[in-house]
């Protein structure tokens, strides 16, 4: 039932046109960002495979599939499935979470550099969870409590001091970066204050780590991830209608302001996931959609490839804090900053290119 | 509220009934009465300020009026889902934005939004109007040009064709012109005109030149200070003394020699040169 683009109809790039169960069903679907994602996801696969046979001790790739499918010693099953499995799917799983809400604030925004981080969202988890962890002394949950609450009050706030008749893109950049800014220094006089086996504990938390991330913070996760998924599948067309400016989108029928609420709520919701189980990771939600971009050479952000780029990134990330001065293990979140100075460093190359 | 259904000789299917509005407490328009003759190609004059955007935005839904109400079909327009507004009523906004290397045939797409399902998002009507749309506007070359790369005109031309995809048997522009050169306004007029009599699309356009206001519409509404003051066949309305009381322009009436319209020639303010007939 797939027919090749309408030769009558050119749209630039090409297309397949699906139309199933006699019209039932009809989509465009854009066959370079379909195969950006696929190879994507490929290479992110590929590198979790890796991450699943490398270490201290070495399994054969044949015994790691093995091992997937249930057919594996027992010793190799506990280590590749039962220590290093979940690592690897959660490293997959946040960072497609980031790259989303990345694309999703970059939309809304209209600017390159929003993502989460601009709405304060970063900056207030951490506040959150350095009072749980130098005031109170908590424990894992109420770490990820303190950090949740932290950022959702934030986002909140910068929500509430950018309305003025709506909430507009620029706006919310600004108030968002002066918000952060706030918290940043409140942040540093908790750390001052507090003892310093405490604030070593608090600074590792706020560079984000999956560092010891067993079975039950997947299952976590993946439930999270299965809740919000829908609500990003409703909005990711009316996401499209909102780059076209407030008017016209609104004369296509979308009620602007209950959509751009809904697209924060689904955008911090997907980075609050990652923040509450690994601490706030740095530059993937800001890169992955920017790269999947070019990539995929689409129009406007792309919310698969951006899924697709941000689950290699952090896969590739965390091989990276694993293996790169193993045996010591770095924070993932040290190497996402990393790669995002390098990503920075491209940007500005390319953007002194083009003005001569 | 009355919701009676107008009888049919004056239809009208979109209108404005002793509406107040405005923005936030600044009103810009109050207790305005304005019905849309069914099927004719309004247009709005009035000087900068006077409400005729505003008007448009008011009449789209894009604004809420604070009292009165806009009436589409008959019923209050705030009653319709959003979505079926959008499948009657298609708005073309001062300004919109343009998502970054998107193409035009994919811009245009996206006028189909209100006829889309989530799970019906390319049917072969889709496709039709699209085609459609670009050739009436005569975009279709440009289809897979970046919409970045093309010119003030063509750019214009492909806003146009998007809501024309939309397929909308009502049809708002606001200032439609605006970034054209003469020989693109006056070709987008004529492409509005054909819509109107070829196709019964009922048009309502925001212009600023009143003489192709006066050449193209079949029904003129002059503004100021958010009130009509005067509406009509443009022959019909047209005179020194109302050009002079809408926009304070002192000026003459002659006929166009080309549609035999009103044509507004200003008299300027004693600084313009008569040029001596050098015949003599």
């Amino acid at each position: 039932m797939t027919a090749p683009a309408n030769t009558t109809l050119m749209f630039g790039r090409p297309f397949a046109v699906l139309r199933l169960f006699g019209e039932r069903v009809t989509q465009r679907v854009d066959l370079r960002g379909l195969t950006v994602t696929l190879v994507l996801l490929l290479l992110a696969l590929a590198i979790s495979i890796y991450a699943l046979a490398s270490g201290e001790f070495q399994v054969p790739v044949g015994d790691v599939i093995g091992a997937l499918f249930g057919q594996a010693t027992p010793r190799v099953h506990m280590v590749v499935v039962e220590w290093r499995l979940p690592r690897a799917s959660l490293a997959l799983l946040l960072g497609a979470a980031l790259g989303v809400s990345g694309a999703i604030f970059q939309s809304l925004t209209r600017n390159p550099l929003g993502s989460p981080d601009i709405i304060g969202f970063n900056a207030g988890s951490y506040t959150g969870a350095l009072v749980v962890i130098t005031l109170l002394n908590g424990s894992f949950y109420a770490i990820a409590g303190g950090a949740l609450l932290g950022g959702l009050l934030t986002a909140i706030l910068v929500y509430v001091l950018s309305w003025r008749n709506g909430v507009q893109g620029f706006r919310l950049i600004v108030v968002g970066i002066g918000v952060s800014a706030m918290l940043t220094s409140l942040n540093t006089w908790l750390m001052l204050r507090a003892d310093l086996k405490v604030a070593m504990l608090a600074s590792i938390w706020g560079s984000g780590s999956l560092n010891g991330l067993g079975l039950d913070r997947l299952l976590q996760a993946s439930i999270v991830l299965v809740l919000v998924t829908p609500f990003v599948l409703m909005l990711a067309r009316p996401m499209r209608q909102l780059e076209l400016g407030d008017d016209a989108a609104r004369a296509h029928g979308i009620d602007v302001e209950r959509t751009r609420l809904g697209l924060m709520l689904v955008g911090v919701a997907l980075t609050a996931i990652a923040t509450g189980i690994a601490g706030p990771i740095a530059f993937v939600a800001l890169a992955a959609p920017q790269i999947a971009r070019r990539l995929a050479g689409s129009a406007g952000v792309a919310l698969m490839p951006a899924a697709a780029m941000g689950a290699l990134l952090l896969a590739a990330s965390d091989v990276l804090a694993q293996r790169a001065f193993a045996p010591s293990q770095l924070p993932v979140g040290i190497v996402t900053v990393c790669l995002g100075g390098l990503y920075f460093a491209w940007l500005l190359m390319r953007e002194a290119r083009r003005q001569p | 509220m009355m919701n009676k259904i107008q009888p049919a000789p004056s239809a009208t299917r979109i209108e404005a009934r002793s509406a107040t509005i405005g923005y936030d407490r600044r009103v810009i328009a109050e207790n305005l009465s304005i019905a849309i003759p069914d099927r004719s190609f309004t247009v709005i004059v009035g000087p900068n300020a006077c409400g005729k955007s505003t008007l448009l935005r008011a009449l789209s839904r894009l604004l809420r009026s604070a009292s009165g109400e806009v009436l589409l079909d008959g019923r209050s327009i705030q009653s319709y889902p959003a979505k079926e507004v959008a499948r009657k009523l298609g708005l073309l906004p001062q300004t919109s934005l343009a998502p970054d290397g998107i193409t035009v045939a994919d811009l245009i797409a996206r006028g189909r939004y209100p006829h889309q399902k989530f799970l019906q998002q390319w049917s072969r009507e889709d496709e039709a109007a699209v085609i459609r749309a670009m050739e009436a506007t005569k975009v279709t070359e440009l289809s897979g040009r970046l919409v970045d790369e093309l010119s003030g005109g063509q750019r214009q031309r492909v806003w146009v064709a998007m809501v024309l995809a939309q397929e909308t048997p009502l049809l708002l522009l606001d200032e439609p012109t605006t970034f054209l050169d003469i020989a693109h306004q006056i070709e987008l007029l004529e492409l509005l005109t054909r819509l109107n009599r070829d196709e019964g699309k009922t048009i309502v356009a925001v212009l600023h030149d009143l003489n192709q206001a006066c050449r193209y519409a079949t029904h003129l509404v002059a503004m100021r200070d958010g009130r009509v003051m005067a509406e009509g066949l443009p022959a019909d309305i047209v005179t020194a003394e109302l050009v002079e009381a809408v926009f304070g322009l002192p000026c003459l009436i002659i006929e166009d020699p080309i549609s035999h319209t009103p044509l507004v020639v200003p008299r300027g303010g004693g600084e313009v040169h008569a040029i001596q007939e050098k015949a003599s």
